[in-house]
This record gives C-alpha cells, structure tokens and sequence, in this order.
C-alpha cells in the first residue's frame, strides 16, 4: 500500500472531483522534500497555500491526505488559530482567522514546532511585570 | 491627520501580544505575495512603521474600485492597516462635503507635503473638463495640484491606470489615464475592474512596511501581483496542455472543469492574481465559476475583440492581423490577410470561435 492510499485518504478521491485535483500530489511532493530537508539540515519550509492556485476538490484532498496527528493547539490572538500536527511527524497545518472567522492566512509549515506555539520573549517580560503585580498585591493587600 | 506613533506602538496599545503581531505579520505577508521566510523582516519593519496620509482621488469611475474594497471584507489585517493609514481626503467614503472637503484636502497636502500616498481611481477627461468635475475644480487640476508633493501615486483601477471603460472606442470625453499626465512620480498600477480589493492593500501594506514602492512590470504593476499570467496559474491549465476545451458553456467539457481558451477566455494574455487570490474571501474566481477571464487588467480589454471570441480569432485591426499571421507563422501578404479578415468576420456573423487550426486550414 502506497503512502497515498493509507487510512484517511478515502474520504475525498479523484472519483470525488473526476481530474480537477492537480495541483495536491506536486504539492505533497513539495512537502516530502521539505521533510526531507528538515531532517538533513534542520532547516524549515513554510508553505503559503493561499498562493497555490487550488482547483476545486484541491484542498480537501490535501487535508484528507495530511490527515490528524497528535497534537493540536488553538491559539486565541487576533482572532482564532489552529495549529495542528498533520499525521506526518514534523508537517503542520495552520490556519490563521481573524476576529470575524474569516481566514487570513494558510500555511503548511515543516518543522519541529511552529513557531507561534513558543512563549514569545517580549510576552514573558510583560508576564513578568504582571507576576510581580500579583505577587505585590498578594502580599501587601491590594493599593 | 499622519501621527509618529508606529505601527508596534498602536498594536501594542490596542492590547495585541507578540503572537499577534506575529501572526498579524504572516497574513501581512501572504496579503502582500511575498514568501513567509519574509516574516521576521516584516516585523521588524512594521515595528517601526509610521502612519502615513493617504488621499483619494476619484474621477471618471464607476465606484466599483472603493466598493470592492469596501465591500469585500474586514479581516483584521485590512483593517489594521487602514486603521493604520490616515485617510484623509476620500470623498465617497468621508462625511465632510463641498468647502469643507477640500479644506481636508488642502489640510493633508500641507501638512504632509512630500510624504503623503495620492490614490487616484478612474480616468481624466481632456476632451471638455466639464465631463467630470469635483467641487467646480477640473479632474485634471485636481489630479495635478495633488500630485505635486505626493510621495507616490497608486492608480486604482484599469481606469486610473489605463484609461479603462471611459476611453473605450469612440472615448467620448478624452479620457486618459494618470500616468499619461504625471511624469515625475513614481506610480503604481492596481488594474482590474475592478482590482482584488487584497491587491489594493498588499501594495498600500507594501508602501506602508518598507516604505518603498513594489518591483513593477512594464506596465508600472506589482510584479508580485501581476508577474505571472491567469493561464499560467490556472488550475484549468492542465487541461489546456492536454488539448481538452469546453466547446461551449454546457457541453461535457464545461461541466467536467475542461479549459475555456475556446469559449474566449483572456486568460493566456492576462496578467493578475485571481486564479490564487480569488473573490469573495477566497471562495471562487470567474474561471472557477465557469466562465472565461476578460482580461479586466489589461489595457484597452473592452477594445480587444469579443469577450467570447478565442484569442486566435482575428482582430479588427488590419494591421495587427498581419502582425497576428506573422506570430502564427503564416504566409505573409494581402491575400492572407484578407482570407484572415473573411473568415474573422463569418465568425463574428456566425458567432463562432476560429482556433489556431483553423486559420492554419484556411491559409
């Protein structure tokens, strides 16, 4: 059974959409070698999919293939994010929106971790000043 | 009016954290085409990005440029970024009128002399100013005296860039573009008709990033927008290489996605985003609805043969059907040219599509 045939790939077929689906397969050949890459030289690939010119059908069989991972996250900044591992280790699909639940942006991302699940720097140091307000108030009663 | 605080300031007083801004940055990135290795470079830019005036202009036009962009959506990215620009003179969308609005005007250009964005849409006449005036004053002065201290122009619109509707055959009012009057600033075409409201923004977000304006192709056009043609992105192309048309709008063909060339689709000459930006949010685009691309962003469309004419079939112009004969191939001489004029206009008569093969037979 060939990687494109395994569990998950049922749901949207070329029978689904008869020959309108051309531009999934080139793109998760683009993937593989993203992966590839990633894994020879540790550096990561981001895909901008709204800059691919999708056909009807291109999309859902792309996501079919992708499949579900472990591990998704929603991010809640500017309206909502989900970031979810694809069943590919190592191959990510964001989905950005913003307040109203319109998409803003689409990417596939190849990489250990998206960046946008790390703790940012300058939000720590504002946590840390918002720690030392609570721990101040806790202590000495609120001003 | 144009403020010192930058755009980093304003995120962060509106309570947006790093991940916003990043995430703010990503779609800032896909808005404007460019890679997302470009993020970290946006950043640090819009970080320090600083608000500028923006006054619009609109002249012979239809309002479909304003309504595409108004109308499209409010995705936060637009809208941080208008929320980012001071749009000073806009006078479909402002409340002020008459006096009060060219004091606004006047206002913006004075105070932001040399660094303000000047939009212009739709075309100015020359025949008899008085086709289209605004506030007693001429399209042409007003384009003029507001053009003098404007750091760039965007022309809006295949009007404001090319001339567009208003000066198709027989262009009753003398109408022009903008950058057939101005010659000393740098403009940027935004055409389309009207243009893909994120293309308006990409280029204003472009502008507004780096302060500089976008990689142009000859027709003064994003380069990342317009570098590539509709045919070239279209999803339907591969149908093109494998010689599949629909032969007409519901024949198998149309219905099995086939490619439009012979319906009259300009795709193959037509430079824009549509077939990866799309419309209404990104849910379709004319090709994707079934029917050909007009070649809206091109110059002089609404003069270049019949929207459902194939490109092959010849067009009015006898000159350019020789130069045609000559693209293709074809003996060279007025008697090719006049068999090509013939079976142009049994076409035309019969409403029928001429393809290349055709011609070739014919000769």
């Amino acid at each position: 059974m060939s990687v494109f045939e395994q569990k998950g790939s049922e749901a949207v077929s070329n029978r689904a959409m008869p020959g309108m689906t051309h531009n999934t397969l080139p793109l998760l050949h683009e993937v593989r070698h993203a992966l590839e890459r990633l894994l020879r030289t540790g550096e990561s690939t981001i895909i901008d999919l709204r800059a691919i010119p999708f056909g009807p059908g291109d999309e859902e069989r792309l996501l079919s293939l992708l499949g579900e991972g472990e591990v998704a996250a929603t991010l809640d900044a500017l309206g909502r994010t989900t970031v979810r591992e694809s069943r590919f280790s190592g191959v990510w699909i964001v989905d950005h929106y913003n307040s109203e639940a319109e998409r803003i942006a689409f990417q596939l991302e190849v990489i250990e971790i998206p960046a946008l699940l790390r703790a940012q720097t300058e939000d720590m140091y504002q946590s840390l000043g918002a720690l030392d307000s609570v721990l101040n108030a806790e202590m000495h009663g609120p001003e | 009016m144009a403020e010192n605080n930058t755009l980093g300031d304003s995120l962060r007083r509106h309570g947006v954290s790093r991940r916003g801004f990043l995430k703010f940055c990503t779609a800032t990135a896909s808005l404007m085409a460019l890679p997302p290795s470009m993020v970290p470079a946006i950043a640090a830019a819009l970080e320090k990005a600083r608000r500028p005036s923006v006054i619009w202009l609109s002249f012979q036009e239809c309002t479909g440029c304003t309504e595409s962009l108004t109308r499209s959506h409010s995705p936060s990215v637009e809208s941080l970024i208008f929320d980012h620009i001071s749009l000073d003179y806009h006078h479909t969308l402002q409340a002020a009128a008459g006096e009060a609005a060219e004091a606004a005007r006047e206002a913006a250009m004075h105070e932001n002399k040399g660094n303000y964005i000047l939009v212009v849409d739709g075309s100015i006449p020359l025949g008899n100013p008085g086709y289209s005036t605004i506030a007693g004053i001429s399209n042409l002065q007003m384009l003029e005296e507001t053009a003098k201290d404007a750091a760039a122009i965007v022309a809006v619109g295949t009007c404001a860039a090319f001339g567009g509707l208003p000066q198709a055959n027989p262009n009753p009012t003398g109408a022009v573009s903008v950058s057939d009057i101005i010659k000393n600033k740098p403009i940027i075409n935004v055409s389309g008709c009207p243009p893909i409201p994120t293309v308006i923004t990409g280029v204003l977000a472009h502008f507004l990033t780096f302060g500089t304006i976008p990689e142009l192709d000859q027709y003064n056009r994003p380069k990342v927008f317009y570098g590539q043609s509709i045919h070239d992105r279209c999803y339907r192309r591969p149908f093109y290489d494998k010689g599949l048309f629909a032969e007409t709008f519901d024949d198998e063909g149309a219905k099995a996605g086939w490619c439009l060339y012979k319906l009259g689709c300009k795709g193959p000459m037509t430079y824009n985003a549509c077939a990866t930006t799309k419309w209404n949010q990104g849910t379709s685009w004319p090709v994707e609805s079934g029917h050909g691309c007009l070649g809206c962003s091109e110059p002089r469309f609404w003069d270049a043969g019949g929207f459902y004419n194939a490109l092959s079939v010849p067009i009015s112009d006898n000159s350019q059907t020789v130069a045609f004969a000559a693209a293709a191939g074809l003996v060279l001489g007025a008697a090719a040219a006049g068999l090509n004029y013939k079976t142009k206009d049994e076409a035309q008569k019969a409403h029928a599509n001429v393809t290349v093969d055709d011609l070739e037979k014919t000769s």
